[in-house]
C-alpha cells in the first residue's frame, strides 16, 4: 500500500490549548514519533484557524505534495469547515483532513500538562491511523425546488409567507383554523406602544389573502410529510368548508340564521359564543365561513339546512356535499409556524379558575377589552353587567414553576402592565399586581412600566398563594380575596377585590410533539421546536430544509415573533437563490448482501431517513435524509451498515493508533493514562 | 411584632457568602435534598402558611435568614414551631423546596443549640417532649398523660382549666383512658431508639 | 395495588382510633363487616409519633415508624397496609418514600431496626389511606347499589384536611388542593355535597397544644366557611381534625361568640348509616357536638333535582370546566 504523505497541525488557540497542552513538544513529536507512519510535517501555530495558519496547511499541500492533513485544534463543530475549505482550495479532497478536538476534549477538562500532552499524542496518534484510511468523497447535490410551504398563519407565519412572496417566490401557506392570524387577532391593545392589534395586523391579512404568490389553504392539515431537502412531498387535508368559495360572498347572513350557538373555545377564548356555520371574526381571511360539522344539527340529526334556506346566492354557496380534499405537493422548503396554546389556569386549583366566575385568563381578559368581543370592549364581571371596582393582575400563572411549566413566558410580565394599564384607563378601578420579578427587557418595555407605575397601579412582590372566596373578615364577604406574602414586608395579607386576571403562560402546542414527529424535527422537554443553535442559528432545525418561526420555537412576543418570522425566510431565499444545495456526503450505507431485513435500524434513525424496499426485502437509506449520525451502524445485529468516514476499519485504525500511544504500545501502561479505558471502548 | 427583634447580619463571623455552613448545615440535617438553595423567595409557602400571621418570620424569610447565617435569629424564631405540617407550602412551592422537612430539622437543631428555649415558642418542644416521652416507655402516645405533664408544668391557670374541661369531656364520652397501654414488645422498640439514637445523624 | 380477593389488608389502627376516635374504628369495622373487607391489624403495632418525634430526633422518629412497616411486611399475607388516621398514614408512606429516594437513610434506618431483629426494604408494602380502599377498591357503584338508607337532603361538607392529599407520597389523589374523591363517596350515599372551599385546609393540628388562639381560629375559619355554606354535617377522614372540629368547637364559639353547632362525622359513619347499620354500632354519641339534630333532617325520598338557574341573557359563559378523573 502506498504511503500517505501526512501534515499534523496543531494549534495553541491562543493560551486556550497552549495553556493546558505543551504544544511545541506535541508537534517536534509528531514530526518524529509519527513519521514512519506517514508524517512528513507537523507544525503548531498561535492560531490555526486565522488565514494565515490556513495559509501554513495549504502552502504544506502544494509544497510538499500532501495526501492527508490533521488539524488538532476545537471541536470540529467549529472549524472543520474552514480547514476543509483550505484543503480544497489547496486542491486536496476535503475528506481527507481530520480534526482533532484539542481544545474541548483536552485542554478544558485537565489540568495535568504533562498528563494532557500525553492524551493529546494518542488522539493525534488515532487521528493519524485513521486519516489514512479516508476515502476522497464528493457532496451530493439536491435540486431545490423553489415553492417554500409555512405551516401556522400566526403573525410570524404571515411575515414569513409575505417575505418570500414579496422576494416573487411561491408560498404554501397551510393554517388549521378557518381564518388566518393566529393569536395576534384575539388580542385588544398591544405593548408597549398599545397600537391596536387588529389594526396592525388586517393589512397583512389582506395582502396574504390577495397575493398572487401565496397559496392560502385554511381550515386545512398537513397529514404526511416525505422527501428530503429541495424536494419535500407534502400530503395536506383540505377539510371541506361546505361553502363553495367560488360562490359565497362573504354576506354573514347564515351566520345569523343558524340556530345552533356554542361556546367559541378557540377565537373567543370561551367567553363569546359562535354558531356552527361561522367565521371566526369580521375581518376573517378569507371571508368565507365554514360549517363545523360536529355541531352542525344536519350533520347530526338530517335536517335544518337554514343557511342554504337564507343564502342569497344563486348558484347557492351552502354545499352538503362537498368532501375533504387531499392535495400533494412538492415544495423544496418548510417553515413551521404553528405558535402556541395559553397555559390551562383550571390546572392551578388553588387560583379558583372555572370554580370562582370572576377569575379570568389572560385571553380572556383580551377578549373583554376588545371592541369587537363579546362585551364589545368593556370590561365587565361575569355576570356581564357590573364593572369592577378592583382588579388583581397575578403573574406567572403556570409558568417559573415546577410543578407545571418551569420556565419563564417571557410576555406576560409586559401583558400583566398593559393589562393593568387598560383597567386604570377604561373603569379606574384599583388595580394590584402580584409578581415575583418584573421582567422587562427591550426596547422601551421598561420605560412601559414606569409608565404604569406612574398610574397609581399597586404592585406586590410576592406569588399569589391563593384565591378564595371564603372570607375570614369583615370586607371579604362577596369578594374574590387574594392571599400572598407581601415579600417587601415579610407579611402575610389577604387582599379583596372584584376581579382576578391569571397571567397564565405560554405553552407548546398540545400536539407539537406529534407535529415534530411528522416533520421530523426535534423538541425540547416542554415541546418547543428545538432550534438548531440556540445563539448562531436560531431558526434553522436539525433536518435541512425545514425552520421554525415564532411561538412554536419558544416564548416570545409580537416583535420577536416577526422577526424568527423574517429570519426563516432570509434562510429560505438563501436556498432558493443557490437553486441546488450541496449535502454533506458523510453517510450510512447499507450492504445490501449482509442486510437481514430486521428493520431494526429503520425505527432507530432520528431523522426518518431509512426505508424499505419491499421487493429486495432489504433497509435502505436516503442519502438526502441521513444526517451521518452513526445511530443505525451501531444498532445493526449483522453489521449491515457502515458509515462513510466511520467505518469499521477507520474506527479500528483510529483505536489502534489511540492505544498504541496510551498504552506504548504493549500493553503496559506508561504511566495512569489521561483517559480511560472507558473513554477508549 | 416580633420581626424588628432581627437587627442586623451578624458582623463579628466572616461574611455567610464566605462560610455558607450555617446554610449547608441545615441541608445536610434533611434527609435527601431539600433544595433549599432553589429558593427564589417567591413567598408561595408565607402566603400559603395557615400560621403565616401567627409567626415572627415567614417560612420565606427565614430562608433568607439561613442564607445570611443569622442562625441564632433563625433557631430562635417562633416560625418552626408554628409550622402545622398542613405541607401546603411543600405542595405549592414552584421550586419543590421541601419546606415542611425543613422546619423539622430546624426544630431538631434550635433543640440541639438550646435556642429554643429563648423562643417565644418555648413551650412547644416541652409538648413534644411529653409526647414522645409516653411513646418511648409504651410504645404508645397517652393523652391524659401528656396533657397532664405538659399543662400541668407548663400551664397552670386558663388553659389548665380548658384541658381538664376537655378531659372531662373526653372521658365521659369514652375517648380517654385513665391509663396508659404499653406494647409486648416495648423492649425491642427501645433497643432501636437506642440503635438509632447512637447511629445519629441524617443521611 | 389492589389486594386479590382473599389477601386481606394489613391494618394499622393508630394510638388515636383506640380511644379519642373510638367512633372512626367502631364504624370502620361495622362497615368493612358489611362489605367483606378484611383488615388485618398489625401485630404489637407501636405509635408513629404523630408530628412529634420528628420535631425532636429524626432518626428514632424513622426508626420507631418503620418498626411498624417491618412488622406489617413480616406478617403474612398481606401487600398493603391501610391507616384510617391521615397522619399516620402520612408517617408510615413519608418513610416508605424517603428510605427508597435516599439508600442511605434505608442503611441506617435497617441498623437501628436490626438491633431489634427486624429489617424493612422500602417499597415492599403498599401504604394506602383508608378512603383510598373505599374510592378506588371498593368503588362509588358498589357503595351505592348496598345503599338502603340514603342521605337524602343532608348537607355534607366533605373534609380532607391536609396530610391525605399532600404531599400524596403514593400519587393517589387528583389534586392537593380539591381533591374529590371523598365528595363523591357522600354523593354514592345519597347526600347532597357542598362545594366546600377549605376542604384540604389546615384543621390546625396540634397548635391546640402550643397556641391555643392560633388554633381556635383555625378552626373558626373551617366552621364558619362550613355554615356559610349551610352545610349540616362536616365530614372526616382523621381522628386529629374530627378532635379538633368536634372538641374545641365550644371554645370557639366562645372566643369568638359564634354559635355554630356543626357535627364532625367520620366518613365511615356515614357510610354506616346509608348502608342502614344501627347508629350504636358506628360510634354516634361520643361526638361532643351531637349529631342527632341533624340526622333528623335526613329525607325519605329523593329530594326533586334544583333546577338550575338560567344565566342571565347578559352573563359571560364560565370556562368550561373539564372533570379531572379520580385515578
Ligand atoms: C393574553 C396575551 C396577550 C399578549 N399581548 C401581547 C402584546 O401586547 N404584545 C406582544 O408583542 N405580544 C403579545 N402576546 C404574545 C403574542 O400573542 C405572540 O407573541 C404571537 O401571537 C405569536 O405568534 P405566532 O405566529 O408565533 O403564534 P400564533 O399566534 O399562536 O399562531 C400560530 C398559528 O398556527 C396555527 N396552527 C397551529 N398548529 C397548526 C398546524 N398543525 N397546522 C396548521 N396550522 C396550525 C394556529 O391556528 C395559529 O393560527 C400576548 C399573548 C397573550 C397570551
Ligand atoms: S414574563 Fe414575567 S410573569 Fe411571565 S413567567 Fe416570566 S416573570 Fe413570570
Ligand atoms: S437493522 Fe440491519 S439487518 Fe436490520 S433492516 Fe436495518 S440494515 Fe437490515
Ligand atoms: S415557596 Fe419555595 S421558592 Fe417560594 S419562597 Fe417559599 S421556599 Fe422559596
Ligand atoms: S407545612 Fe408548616 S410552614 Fe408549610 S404552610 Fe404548613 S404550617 Fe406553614
Amino acid at each position: 500500500m502506498k504511503q500517505e504523505r501526512i501534515g499534523v497541525y496543531v494549534c495553541h488557540c491562543g493560551s486556550n490549548i497552549a495553556g493546558t497542552v505543551d504544544v511545541g513538544q506535541l508537534s517536534s513529536w509528531a514530526a518524529d514519533a509519527l513519521e514512519k507512519r506517514g508524517v512528513v510535517v507537523a507544525r503548531d501555530y498561535k492560531f490555526m484557524c486565522s488565514s494565515l495558519g490556513q495559509e501554513l496547511i495549504k502552502s504544506d499541500i502544494v509544497e510538499l505534495s500532501l495526501t492527508r492533513v490533521v488539524v488538532a485544534a476545537c471541536s470540529p463543530h467549529l472549524h472543520e469547515k474552514t480547514f476543509r475549505t483550505a484543503c480544497q482550495q489547496a486542491g486536496l479532497n476535503p475528506y481527507l483532513m481530520e480534526m482533532v478536538s484539542l481544545r474541548e476534549h483536552v485542554a478544558w477538562v485537565h489540568s495535568d500538562k504533562a498528563l494532557a500532552t500525553q492524551k493529546a499524542k494518542a488522539l493525534i496518534s488515532g487521528a493519524v491511523e485513521r486519516v489514512a484510511l479516508h476515502e476522497p468523497l464528493d457532496p451530493i447535490s439536491v435540486p431545490i425546488e423553489a415553492t417554500t410551504l409555512v405551516v401556522g398563519a400566526g403573525i410570524s407565519g404571515i411575515q414569513a409567507a409575505l417575505e418570500i412572496a414579496d422576494a416573487g417566490q411561491k408560498v404554501v401557506l397551510v393554517e388549521r383554523e378557518p381564518s388566518i392570524g393566529g393569536h395576534m387577532a384575539q388580542l385588544d391593545k398591544t405593548f408597549p406602544t398599545l397600537d391596536c392589534s387588529a389594526c396592525i395586523l388586517t393589512p397583512k391579512m389582506v395582502t396574504v389573502g390577495s397575493h398572487p404568490n401565496i397559496n392560502l389553504l385554511t381550515w386545512s392539515e398537513v397529514e404526511a410529510v416525505d422527501g428530503f431537502v429541495g424536494q419535500f412531498t407534502v400530503t395536506i387535508r383540505k377539510k371541506a368548508r361546505y361553502v363553495r368559495e367560488d360562490v359565497c360572498t362573504g354576506c354573514g347572513i347564515c351566520m345569523e340564521k343558524c340556530p345552533s350557538k356554542l361556546i367559541d373555545q378557540v377565537y373567543e377564548a370561551g367567553l363569546g359564543y359562535r354558531s356552527a356555520i361561522y367565521r371566526p371574526f369580521p375581518q376573517a381571511i378569507p371571508k368565507y365561513p365554514v360549517i363545523d360539522k360536529a355541531n352542525c344539527i344536519y350533520f347530526q340529526r338530517g335536517k335544518c339546512k337554514a343557511c342554504q334556506l337564507f343564502c342569497p346566492t344563486t348558484p347557492n354557496a351552502i354545499d352538503f356535499e362537498q368532501e375533504d380534499q387531499i392535495l400533494q405537493l412538492t415544495v423544496g422548503n418548510i417553515i413551521l409556524a404553528t405558535g402556541y396554546d395559553l397555559f390551562d389556569a383550571r390546572r392551578i386549583p388553588q387560583y379558583g379558575y372555572g370554580r370562582l366566575a370572576n377569575v379570568f385568563s389572560s385571553l380572556e381578559f383580551e377578549r373583554l377589552c376588545n371592541a369587537a368581543g363579546p362585551t364589545e370592549g368593556k370590561i365587565l364581571l361575569r355576570d356581564g353587567v357590573s364593572q369592577p371596582e378592583s382588579v388583581g393582575i397575578i403573574h406567572c400563572v403556570g409558568s417559573r414553576d415546577r410543578n407545571y411549566n418551569n420556565y419563564c413566558s417571557a410576555i406576560c410580565c409586559m401583558q400583566s402592565l398593559k393589562f393593568a394599564h387598560l383597567v386604570k384607563e377604561r373603569t379606574g378601578a384599583k388595580v394590584t399586581n402580584f409578581y415575583i420579578d418584573i421582567r422587562t427587557p427591550y426596547k422601551d418595555y421598561d420605560e412601559f412600566y414606569q409608565h404604569v407605575l406612574q398610574e397609581k397601579v399597586e404592585f406586590v412582590r410576592g406569588r399569589v398563594a391563593e384565591v378564595t372566596d371564603a372570607a375570614r373578615r369583615p370586607g371579604e364577604e362577596g369578594k374574590l380575596i387574594i392571599q400572598v406574602e407581601d415579600t417587601f414586608i415579610g407579611k402575610q395579607r389577604r387582599i379583596p377585590v372584584d376581579m382576578v386576571i391569571l397571567s397564565a403562560g405560554i405553552e407548546p402546542r398540545h400536539d407539537s410533539k406529534e407535529v415534530s414527529r411528522k416533520f421530523g424535527i426535534s423538541c425540547n422537554g416542554s415541546g418547543f421546536f428545538t432550534e438548531l443553535h440556540p445563539k448562531l442559528d436560531p431558526v434553522a432545525t436539525m433536518s435541512k430544509g425545514i425552520f421554525i418561526a415564532g411561538c412554536a420555537q419558544g416564548p416570545k412576543d409580537i416583535p420577536a415573533s416577526v422577526v424568527q418570522g423574517a429570519a426563516a425566510a432570509a434562510r429560505v431565499l438563501g436556498t432558493i437563490q443557490q437553486k441546488s444545495l450541496d449535502l454533506e456526503p458523510v453517510l450510512a450505507q447499507v450492504i445490501d448482501q449482509k442486510c437481514s431485513g430486521c428493520r431494526i435500524c429503520s425505527n432507530l434513525c432520528p431523522f426518518n431517513a431509512i426505508g424499505f424496499d419491499l421487493e429486495r426485502q432489504i433497509s435502505t437509506i436516503n442519502p438526502a435524509l441521513c444526517q451521518g449520525c452513526g445511530t443505525c451502524v451501531s444498532a445493526c445485529p449483522s453489521h449491515a451498515i457502515s458509515g462513510t468516514q466511520f467505518s469499521t476499519e477507520q474506527i479500528l485504525a483510529q483505536l489502534h493508533g489511540l492505544l498504541a500511544e496510551s498504552f506504548n504500545g504493549n500493553g503496559a501502561r506508561t504511566q495512569s493514562p489521561a483517559f480511560s479505558q472507558a473513554e477508549l471502548v | 411584632m416580633p420581626s424588628t427583634n432581627v437587627t442586623t447580619i451578624p458582623t463579628d463571623q466572616p461574611d455567610p457568602f464566605v462560610t455558607r455552613s450555617f446554610l449547608e448545615e441545615v441541608v445536610d440535617a434533611v434527609p435527601g435534598d431539600p433544595r433549599l438553595t432553589a429558593c427564589l423567595q417567591c413567598g408561595t409557602c408565607g402566603g400559603s402558611c395557615p400560621s403565616g400571621p401567627d409567626m415572627e418570620h415567614t417560612p420565606r424569610q427565614l430562608f433568607a435568614m439561613i442564607n445570611a447565617g443569622m442562625r441564632a435569629e433563625v433557631l430562635r424564631s417562633n416560625t418552626p414551631w408554628y409550622c402545622v405540617s398542613c405541607y401546603f407550602c411543600m405542595a405549592r412551592c414552584p421550586q419543590k423546596v421541601q419546606i415542611t422537612d425543613i422546619m423539622y430539622a430546624l426544630k431538631r437543631k434550635a433543640i440541639e443549640d438550646g435556642e429554643s428555649r429563648s423562643s417565644s415558642a418555648a413551650d412547644a418542644p416541652k409538648f413534644s417532649e411529653a409526647f414522645v416521652n409516653f411513646v418511648e416507655n409504651y410504645g404508645r402516645s397517652f393523652e391524659l398523660g401528656v396533657a397532664a405533664r405538659f399543662h400541668f408544668v407548663q400551664h397552670p391557670g386558663e388553659a389548665l382549666k380548658m384541658a381538664t374541661s376537655i378531659g372531662i369531656g373526653m372521658m365521659r364520652k369514652g375517648r380517654m383512658d385513665l391509663t396508659p397501654t404499653r406494647i409486648k414488645g416495648v423492649k425491642q422498640l427501645q433497643t432501636i431508639l437506642d440503635r438509632a439514637r447512637e447511629l445519629g445523624g441524617t443521611a | 395495588m389492589k389486594p386479590s380477593n382473599e389477601e386481606p389488608y394489613g391494618y394499622y389502627p393508630g394510638c388515636s382510633l383506640e380511644k379519642n376516635a373510638l367512633a372512626y374504628n367502631e364504624s370502620t369495622s361495622a362497615v368493612a363487616n358489611v362489605l367483606g373487607l378484611k383488615f388485618e391489624e398489625v401485630a404489637d403495632w407501636n405509635c408513629c409519633g404523630a408530628s412529634e418525634y420528628l420535631a425532636l430526633d429524626i432518626l428514632p422518629a424513622y426508626a420507631l415508624i418503620s418498626r411498624n412497616l417491618a412488622l406489617a411486611a413480616s406478617s403474612s399475607g398481606s401487600h398493603s397496609l391501610v391507616a384510617p388516621c391521615s397522619a399516620c398514614f402520612l408517617n408510615l408512606s413519608k418513610v416508605d418514600h424517603q428510605m427508597a429516594e435516599v439508600p442511605a437513610l434505608a442503611s441506617q434506618v435497617n441498623e437501628a431496626l436490626a438491633a431489634g431483629g427486624l429489617s424493612y426494604q422500602p417499597g415492599s408494602i403498599t401504604i394506602r389511606h383508608l378512603l383510598d380502599v373505599f374510592v378506588n377498591d371498593v368503588g362509588f357503584d358498589r357503595i351505592s347499589s348496598l345503599v338502603t338508607h340514603p342521605l337524602y337532603e343532608l348537607r355534607v361538607a366533605p373534609y380532607y384536611g391536609c396530610l391525605i392529599s399532600r404531599p400524596d407520597y403514593e400519587g393517589v389523589y387528583d389534586s392537593p388542593e380539591y381533591p374529590t374523591g371523598l365528595d363523591h363517596l357522600m354523593t354514592a350515599l345519597g347526600a347532597e355535597v357542598v362545594d366546600f372551599p377549605l376542604k384540604t385546609h389546615c384543621c390546625g393540628g396540634h397548635m391546640t397544644q402550643i397556641s391555643e388562639p392560633v388554633a381556635l381560629e383555625l378552626i373558626r375559619r373551617l366552621l364558619q366557611n362550613a355554615h356559610e355554606y349551610d352545610a349540616d354535617v362536616i365530614a372526616t377522614l382523621c381522628p386529629m381534625c374530627q378532635l379538633n372540629l368536634d372538641v374545641y368547637q365550644e371554645h370557639v364559639n366562645h372566643a369568638f361568640g359564634t354559635n355554630y353547632h356543626i357535627p364532625i362525622l367520620y366518613f365511615t359513619q356515614l357510610i354506616g348509616l346509608a348502608l342502614g347499620i344501627r347508629a350504636k354500632e358506628l360510634g354516634f354519641g361520643r361526638e361532643f357536638v351531637s349529631a342527632k339534630r341533624a340526622l333528623a333532617k335526613i329525607g325519605k325520598a329523593r329530594p326533586a333535582p334544583k333546577k338550575k338557574r338560567k344565566p342571565s341573557k347578559e352573563a359571560l359563559p364560565m370556562p368550561q370546566a373539564t372533570e379531572v378523573e379520580y385515578r
